[in-house]
């Protein structure tokens, strides 16, 4: 392990760096999370900008639908990097439990988003 | 079932294909003809998970897509027919003129010599060109991103 994990927020048009700025606002840490909008890409750009924020670090992506171009964008990306997990159905709640639990490993912690994600959805 | 939609959108199936035009039009197949696509199995597993429930994708070459077009076309399936560029779409125009009549122009995005028509759709001269060309053959072409939408006739974007 290199150091805390980073998560990469992928989603359409304005949503990745609102769900940043949200995560930001409310915990006040503001190295965990990067955002990266599809907005304007082609499939090559779109995995271009997906490998850059990557950095080569070890990461989780957050990918806002589990189909589409952003989808499949992060997948291309686990297919081809080492240290790289996909969460699908990306929601505030998980980011917030994220960017406290960095130190895990990148199973446990892909396993703990959609843990955390999932349970903050229900009808109250 | 005639086929519902021929795009050509350079991101592929996408949220815009399958939620966009596939809750519109209630299809339920997608056909990507992408020779690059079709030959790396490994990503074409990534299109079928990447496919909301109820809707699926099948994968063909453009050589292969012209031979099955009136497979897609006369079967009970609801088909979007997607390409990844112009190209492929006008061959399969060509070949199969009596199955597509109209193409939609749905993402093509910046690239050399290209230049923006719309937010949407960059088009180099040549490729307007080879477009106004399929348009004189009978081939209704239009941009539109999403069902509701306007859609921009060849003319607008070649002006």
């Amino acid at each position: 392990m290199s150091g805390p994990l980073r998560g990469v927020v992928v989603g359409h048009a304005t949503l990745p760096a609102a769900m940043v700025a949200a995560v930001e606002e409310i915990t006040g840490v503001t190295d965990a999370l990067v955002a990266v909008s599809n907005a304007g890409c082609d499939r090559a750009s779109l995995e271009a900008r997906v490998r850059e924020a990557l950095a080569g670090t070890p990461a989780i992506l957050f990918v806002d639908l589990p189909c589409g171009s952003c989808f499949v964008a992060a997948m291309q990306a686990v297919a081809s990097l080492e240290g790289v997990r996909v969460v699908t159905g990306v929601n505030l709640t998980m980011l917030l439990d994220f960017v406290f639990h960095r130190e895990a490993t990148l199973a446990e912690a892909a396993a703990r988003a959609g843990e955390i994600g999932a349970k903050a959805i229900a009808d109250r | 079932m005639p086929l519902l939609l021929c795009r050509v959108d350079d991101r592929l199936i996408h949220g815009q294909v399958v939620i966009g035009w596939g809750g519109a039009l209630r299809a339920d197949l997608v056909v990507l003809a992408d020779d690059e696509i079709f030959a790396h199995p490994w990503e074409q597993e990534i299109y079928r998970m990447a496919m909301p429930s109820g809707m699926e994708a099948e994968f063909a070459s453009g050589e292969v897509a012209a031979r099955r077009l009136a497979e897609w076309a006369e079967g009970s399936a609801r088909v979007i027919l997607l390409t990844g560029n112009i190209e492929t779409m006008a061959a399969l125009a060509r070949a199969r003129p009596d199955l597509i009549s109209a193409i939609n122009l749905g993402g093509i995005h910046h690239g050399p010599g290209r230049i923006e028509r719309l937010r949407y759709v960059y088009l180099s001269t040549d490729e307007v060109n080879a477009l106004q060309s399929l348009a004189r053959e009978g081939v209704v072409i239009t941009a539109q991103d999403l069902p509701a939408a306007r859609p921009v006739p060849l003319g607008e974007l070649a002006a």
